[in-house]
């Protein structure tokens, strides 16, 4: 159903999901390796952590993320749609538009242009220009929607529909501010209802881009790659529901022990326990759409992909809520532990569920009968998830060694270590850490040659695979 | 918070509650046609299908469970717009709490040597281990880990004291602070005199100079830097006026003595009486009373 037109800009989309891919995990390593090493930034001042680590963030999450939602988005409106897309020239405008802004992201924040809001770094203008750019994204997608030739929507437009309207919300709410001139303006809240406003947004980020629009993600590739139903129609409506009502609460859970008031942490931190069980019900669905499937977790890297990422999903909401019941968040927060929280979900749940529906997709767009290699995107699998392993767990033992460390008073009310004492202790972590995101890197770049051969119309000679794409695109 | 807000957060959150228990509740009774293969009868894209199984049951139980812990913890602790909870738990109160068992345990402690003289509380090992704990945290930041300073900051591990270093100048530097001045001279010196007083001051340390610029400075140093360095140049330590004879520079070398004579300098140390209760300055005067008499 979809034109050739369709398919040219889901095609860019892919390609820019694992070029900026490359380029995000590029930098975040780069980082990574000035924390055990800080002499790597040369005593350039667009080198340094501070300008570098909102251009890690912003690149992996809403360049790499971005992309790949963008593009699977339309891809999968369409599809399930049985349409065209709403409007051609919109869609490459909305990619083209898209690009500026990730270009805007790359040509300001090395320079020390910021807002100086956490994942909210862009100055005004990229803000305005990435409003544009997502109302026209909304009338792609919702129009594709609206014309769509089938009574039911699918269960995944339903994540990529909230994750759509509730980003263009956060964004406009919490970007609400007085331009000064081109680059400076000042946001219209202050003190603590600021501090609220940018961690509902910031909290939201994750449960919106990060976890809703990757579930609709989850709910098309998923079932497609293991050619099975989903598993329960029931639970994704409770947990679709129950996911996207009590995010939204969830926020003040970054501002436990501050002076945000003691009623809005307590609610923070209650609600956020709630979301346990909506957060899981992803889980369960995606795991369990695979059961009738398992022997492929032999055979097919890309199902393997998709229930380690799966798994890091579940991993890591459990791990969220229990970090916001106050008494762990004591120890934990301002920890690497919240460090390795994140990225156990970015790198474990968001890369690896992308990777997985990459491949699922790559094929299919350009017409191939599968991928170049199958044993490459093993590989891959086997390379990126020692690279997590490595990662999260060095940022787990690290983080609570700092948690420990920063608490421990003797019996003079002095702190038995200073800081610098625990900066020093967390320096071979900091190492593991830096090695694992090499191989994470490593595994981005097997895939980008991988898919490079598969767009040339390559197909490595392999004995004993039997994975194919199934029904052509 | 004003009743309006009051009532809206808690008219929101109890909303919100009786709201997952109905989409629990009715989402589970639903009936839905039962076909013979289990699925909805929804075809998506060729071949996505849904099955229509009931939610597990043990999720749905932890479902339930998470929302009675949060009715509890709300009537417990805060939450519900002005109310208190039931234990009336603040994290100010919590802080108090902590704090006031710190100070409790450390008092009973300091007991075992606070009041004995220092030459003898420097001989304790616990004394010394938490004299060195609080230097570390609130001393080391510009003194250094080492205690031997560093640019604009004194060494207090050698016997040269700005201020002092008797048991009693140390609690006092520490607990009001210290203020050292040095007044430009450039105006009544002038440019030449500057160059001279400098090349005597270099004299008084043995370093370098040409003795016959010396010997003009000696003059000028007599009668312009006397009231505080002193007439042979060494120091006053109640003005904090450094020692010009012992080749010991505070801001690195003797290359400061131009740049101080025309500009002069100010050295700042905070006073830590408002950081430090009286025996955690005695304890760490005492650790860095300790330190130059290794």
């Amino acid at each position: 159903m979809m034109t050739e037109h369709n398919t040219k800009v889901i095609k860019q989309f892919t390609i820019a999901t694992i070029f900026w891919g490359i380029i995000g995990m590029l930098v975040g390593v780069y980082i990574a390796a000035q924390l055990a090493w800080p002499a790597l930034n040369f005593d350039i001042p667009w080198l340094t952590y501070s300008r570098l680590r909102p251009l890690h963030t912003n690149a992996v999450i809403f360049a790499f993320g971005g992309n790949a939602l963008l593009g699977t988005s339309l891809y999968v409106a369409a599809k399930t749609c049985q349409v065209k897309l709403f409007s051609d020239k919109l869609a490459s405008l909305t990619f083209w538009g898209y690009q500026l802004v990730i270009v805007g992201a790359v040509l300001t924040l090395p320079f020390g242009f910021t807002q100086s809001k956490e994942y909210a770094e862009l100055i005004w203008p990229l803000d305005v220009l990435l409003t544009l750019v997502w109302v026209m994204y909304g009338v792609v997608y919702f129009g594709t929607l609206a014309t769509r030739k089938v009574k039911h929507i699918y269960v995944a437009n339903w994540f990529y529909a909230a994750f759509i309207i509730t980003i263009a919300l956060l964004h406009i709410v919490n970007n609400l501010a007085v331009p000064v001139n081109w680059h400076l303006s000042y946001p219209v809240f202050s003190g603590a209802v600021d501090a609220l406003t940018q961690w509902w947004y910031g909290h939201n980020a994750v449960g919106f881009f990060l976890t809703a629009g990757f579930l609709g993600m989850m709910y098309y590739f998923v079932p497609k790659q293991a050619q099975r139903p989903v598993y329960s129609y029931r639970l994704s409506i409770v947990h679709f529901w129950a996911l996207i009502s009590t995010y939204m609460w969830a926020g003040p859970h970054h501002l436990h022990y501050t002076s945000l008031p003691d009623w809005a942490q307590s609610l923070g931190m209650v609600f956020s326990l709630i979301l346990f069980a909506p957060s899981w019900g992803g889980m369960i669905n995606g795991i369990m759409t695979i059961s009738g499937a398992w022997e492929k977790l032999r055979s097919d890297p890309i199902i393997k992909m998709m229930i380690v990422a799966l798994s890091f999903y579940g991993m890591s909401t459990f791990e969220g809520p229990m970090m916001s019941i106050k008494t762990v968040n004591a120890l934990s927060h301002y920890t690497d532990w919240t460090v390795g929280h994140v990225h156990s979900g970015a790198l474990g749940w968001v890369a690896m569920m992308t990777m997985g529906s990459l491949y699922t997709l790559t094929p299919r767009l350009w017409g191939r009968e599968r991928m170049y290699s199958i044993q490459l995107i093993n590989t891959h699998f086997w390379v990126a998830t020692l690279g997590i392993v490595l990662y999260i767990a060095s940022m787990w033992i690290a983080g609570v060694m700092q948690g420990l460390m920063w608490r421990e008073v003797d019996a003079s009310g002095s702190l038995v270590y200073t800081h610098v004492e625990s900066i020093k202790a967390t320096y071979p972590y900091y190492i593991i850490r830096f090695i694992g995101g090499i191989l994470f890197l490593a595994g981005i770049i097997i895939q980008a040659y991988n898919t490079w051969k598969t767009i040339k119309g390559e197909v490595r000679d392999e004995e004993g695979v039997n994975v194919t794409v199934g029904a052509q695109a | 918070m004003s009743n309006f807000w009051h009532w809206t957060v808690i008219i929101v959150v109890v909303a919100h509650i009786i709201a997952y228990v109905w989409l629990l509740m009715a989402t589970a009774k639903k009936k839905m046609d039962k076909r013979a293969d289990n699925t909805t009868g929804h075809v998506w894209d060729d071949d996505i299908t849904e099955l229509d199984n009931p939610m597990p049951r043990w999720w749905l139980w932890l479902f339930v469970g998470t929302i009675i812990f949060s009715i509890a913890y709300l009537i417990l602790y805060p939450g519900m717009g002005n109310f208190e909870g039931t234990k009336e738990w603040t994290q100010k109160g919590r802080f108090e709490a902590n704090y006031q068992k710190v100070v409790d345990a450390r008092e009973e402690t300091y007991a075992a040597f606070i009041n004995k003289p220092v030459d003898e509380m420097i001989q304790d090992n616990t004394a010394m281990l938490l004299g060195q704990r609080i230097y570390a945290n609130n001393c080391a930041q510009c003194h250094a880990s080492d205690a031997k300073g560093g640019y604009g900051y004194p060494n207090l591990t050698d016997d040269n004291w700005k201020w002092g270093g008797e048991f009693d100048t140390i609690v006092q530097t520490i607990s009001n602070g210290r203020t050292g001045i040095m007044t430009p001279w450039a105006g009544p010196l002038g440019e030449e005199g500057v160059h001279q007083v400098a090349a005597y001051v270099r004299s008084l340390s043995g370093v370098d100079h040409d003795a016959k610029m010396a010997e003009a400075g000696a003059a000028k140093f007599q009668m312009f830097c006397v009231a505080c360095h002193g007439p042979e140049g060494k120091g006053n330590q109640m003005l904090g006026a450094p020692n010009l004879t012992d080749d010991i520079w505070l801001y690195g070398s003797h290359e400061i003595i131009e740049t101080a004579l025309y500009d002069g300098l100010q050295g700042y140390m905070p006073p830590q009486n408002e950081v430090l209760d009286e025996h955690q300055i005695k304890l760490v005067a005492a650790y860095v009373y300790s330190l130059s008499r290794k």
